[in-house]
């Protein structure tokens, strides 16, 4: 079983559009939504939900005010800000780390578990997905892209599938960090903008610490040819083969009102484009 | 000596769970006969957020067991095992007392390093 | 003022909007990037970076002379980066949230705190507009503590513009956290609306009021408009999707330079938002 993760550092790039349109050019595939702070491939898939399970587990700290004495010690240590001059945690500052728990005199301060999301199991038109919505503003964004990955590929053994296709986060921290570990192959896409260069580099280098095989999509390529060449050479220069470049084309938008991938529909520059890339990324897979 | 197996159930019949720190259970055996000591249930720690492996491999080490037989080990949990001086068998695939019987028939292979990568 | 500039969605636009407010207004703003994962201001306001320091994380250093072997250092760790096993206390630093319970909990202080980098802190200016960044170090996952770096150089007596990461998770919040007002940016795609509708979801907890910059306005459909006027959030200004701007852009020139009809309208923008902040 062969796990592909796209990924594209810079956000609104065209990396869950692309997504999309691998999942309906693969033969079969379990699709795995890993952006879960954003999560916008279900818009593409219109999943049926067939299982969904709260994510549960990340902990903070309650202060018990009957027991509570305002001594000050917990207000005093907490390095996060977290406990009020009142004596109440603020949620959002929590990480949960429970040394007040442990510090108070009273024992007025206890962890309480907190529902961070849900995650669900669907079926898609294209085949299975699993995805996840993460509590806006909850953390360990990290362990439900893990979780995710892991009930993705569980499926993907269970039905006898051969493909999973990772759609990762942006940026390069927690989130994507989980996206890649371990996968067989990272699609980075990028588009010809100096802000596009730049968090492409960045990207790249947190692949490359994983030795994991690269390759590189320019998308909307034409907006700026100039850069789109530099963006080329950096490529060539860093040994990341560039899988194919896809023009600007109205319709990936059009097609994304309407809820389709833009390779579902009548064909344009970008959706001919989408399945020559499409070509040479399986090829590299199954190599 | 002690040997800890990765298992779904709490058999010695059980399949081997490849996963070592979410795995259900890890079960203790002795090697000498073969007899179950203990099946610790793993479920509090193969549901945590962060550390499972670490946390696993504490487990394992606080039970004086010489040999983790298991399918993957990450990193951190290969690196607490190293310290605690557990040897840790991966790839082991079948039931528990199906690896007993290759570690007594001495075909296990011994991991130099983790062959998993770390999750967040 | 503290006006922090945010978007659920990636690539909507919210870095041009907030560099182009800052400049908009000169000398009486301070632009901070706060998307320290991949900052991207510097490539629209090459700044002039007169200063920089690093952050760091302290994470735990076990003296091994003065360790008894307790194991409470791993008993009260919720990161498991810090663990008894055997006859060693094994650290793991890339774990550790460097909340200090190890060693202010250790009855023999044998745990002292070390440096662990994070990333950097970068500080000058774009003509006279004050620049500061944060950059995360290649590998480094624990963003937050390095966002809260960057606000503590915040300038009370300016309009502090903070650039957010994309999303709605805990940078975002970490970022947003005690602003007067925040601009949320989208594009009127379902995409974009999606991601707008997760992030207002996040900052309405805060109790932030808001208002929508909606960037390449003439694309997609109208429910994004439509969404705001059901929530009552007010329409700060709405940007086509001009080829001017795109190429402007992509060479790394702000949408006021290229289009400096823009300078007023970044102007009102702030008026508003000071006549309407928290």
């Amino acid at each position: 079983m062969k796990e592909l993760a796209i990924i594209s550092g810079k956000g609104g790039t065209g990396k869950t559009s692309l997504a999309a349109c691998f999942a309906f050019l693969a033969e079969s595939l379990v699709l795995a939504d890993c952006d879960v702070d954003a999560a916008d491939l279900h818009i593409l898939t219109q999943p049926r939900i067939i299982h969904q399970e709260p994510f549960v587990g990340g902990k903070k700290a309650l202060i018990a005010p009957d027991k509570c004495s305002q001594c000050g010690i917990c207000l005093e240590n907490c390095r996060y800000g977290a406990i009020k001059e009142v004596f109440e945690v603020d949620p959002v500052a929590c990480e949960g780390c429970a040394l007040c728990h442990y510090l108070c005199p009273e024992s007025a301060i206890t962890m309480e578990e907190t529902l961070n999301g849900t995650w669900y199991i669907s079926e898609t038109r294209m085949g299975p997905m699993v995805h996840a919505n993460l509590i806006p503003g909850e953390e360990n964004s990290g362990k439900l892209v893990a979780l995710v990955r892991n009930q993705a590929k569980v499926i993907a053994e269970e039905r006898n599938i051969d493909m999973v296709i990772v759609d990762g986060a942006p940026g390069v921290g927690c989130p994507v960090i989980s996206s890649i570990t371990g996968v067989d192959h990272v699609v980075i896409v990028t588009e010809p903008t100096m802000s596009g260069l730049h968090d492409m580099k960045r990207a790249a280098e947190l692949v490359r610490g994983f030795g994991t095989p690269i390759s590189l999509v320019i998308n909307k390529w034409d907006i700026h040819p100039g850069m789109a060449m530099e963006i080329e050479e950096y490529g060539k220069s860093s040994d990341i083969p560039l899988a194919g470049k896809i023009p600007y084309d109205r319709l990936v938008t059009d097609s994304m009102v309407r809820r389709r991938a833009v390779v579902e529909e009548d064909p344009g520059p970008a959706s001919e484009a989408i399945v020559e890339v499409w070509k040479v990324i399986n090829q590299h897979i199954c190599k | 000596m002690k040997i800890a197996v990765t298992s779904t159930g709490k058999t010695l019949e059980s399949a081997i769970d490849p996963r070592f720190g979410r795995a259900p259970y890890i079960l203790i055996i002795e090697s000498e006969d073969g007899e179950l000591l203990e099946a610790i249930d793993n479920a509090a720690n193969s549901g945590a957020f962060r550390g499972a492996g670490i946390q696993a491999a504490k487990a394992v080490a606080d039970r004086k067991v010489g040999v983790l037989l298991t399918g993957h080990c990450g990193p951190n949990a290969f690196s607490a095992l190293e310290a605690a001086g557990v040897k840790v068998g991966t790839e082991q695939k079948g039931t528990a007392l199906d690896a007993i019987e290759r570690f007594k028939k001495n075909e296990i292979v011994f991991a130099a390093k983790p062959n998993a990568e770390a999750h967040w | 003022m503290i006006v922090a500039v945010a978007s659920g969605k990636g690539g909507t636009g919210k870095t041009t909007v907030a560099t182009s407010l800052a400049l908009a207004l000169g000398s009486r703003s301070q632009i901070l990037d706060c998307d320290v994962e991949e900052p991207n201001c510097h490539i629209l306001l090459k700044p002039e970076i007169t200063d920089s320091y690093p952050v760091n994380l302290p994470v735990p250093s076990v003296d091994k002379e003065k360790c008894s072997l307790c194991g409470k250092c791993g008993e009260v760790c919720q990161f498991s980066a810090i663990v008894l096993i055997g006859q060693t206390v094994l650290t793991f630093p890339e774990l550790c949230h460097g909340c200090g319970a190890c060693s202010i909990l250790c009855p023999e202080r044998a745990i002292q705190e070390v440096p662990r980098r994070l990333g950097v802190i970068e500080m000058g200016f774009v003509k006279d507009v004050e620049f500061v960044q944060g950059r995360i170090r290649i590998g480094e996952a624990m963003s937050p503590p390095l966002i809260r770096e960057v606000k503590t150089r915040i300038n009370r007596d300016k309009v502090a513009i903070l650039d957010a990461p994309p999303g709605a998770s805990c940078p975002v919040i970490t970022t947003v956290k005690n602003s007067d007002f925040v601009i949320m940016v989208t594009e009127p795609t379902p995409f974009g609306l999606n991601d707008l509708e997760i992030a207002v979801e996040a900052i309405e907890d805060l109790g932030i009021p808001m208002g929508v910059v909606i960037n390449r306005c003439d694309i997609g459909d109208s429910d994004s408009k439509d969404y705001c006027a059901r929530k009552g959030l007010p329409l700060l200004m709405e940007i086509p999707n001009h080829r001017k701007i795109a190429e402007g852009y992509a060479r790394g020139v702000p949408l006021v330079e290229s289009m400096p009809e823009y300078v007023d309208k970044f102007r009102n923008m702030s008026d508003y938002i000071l006549n309407n902040k928290h």
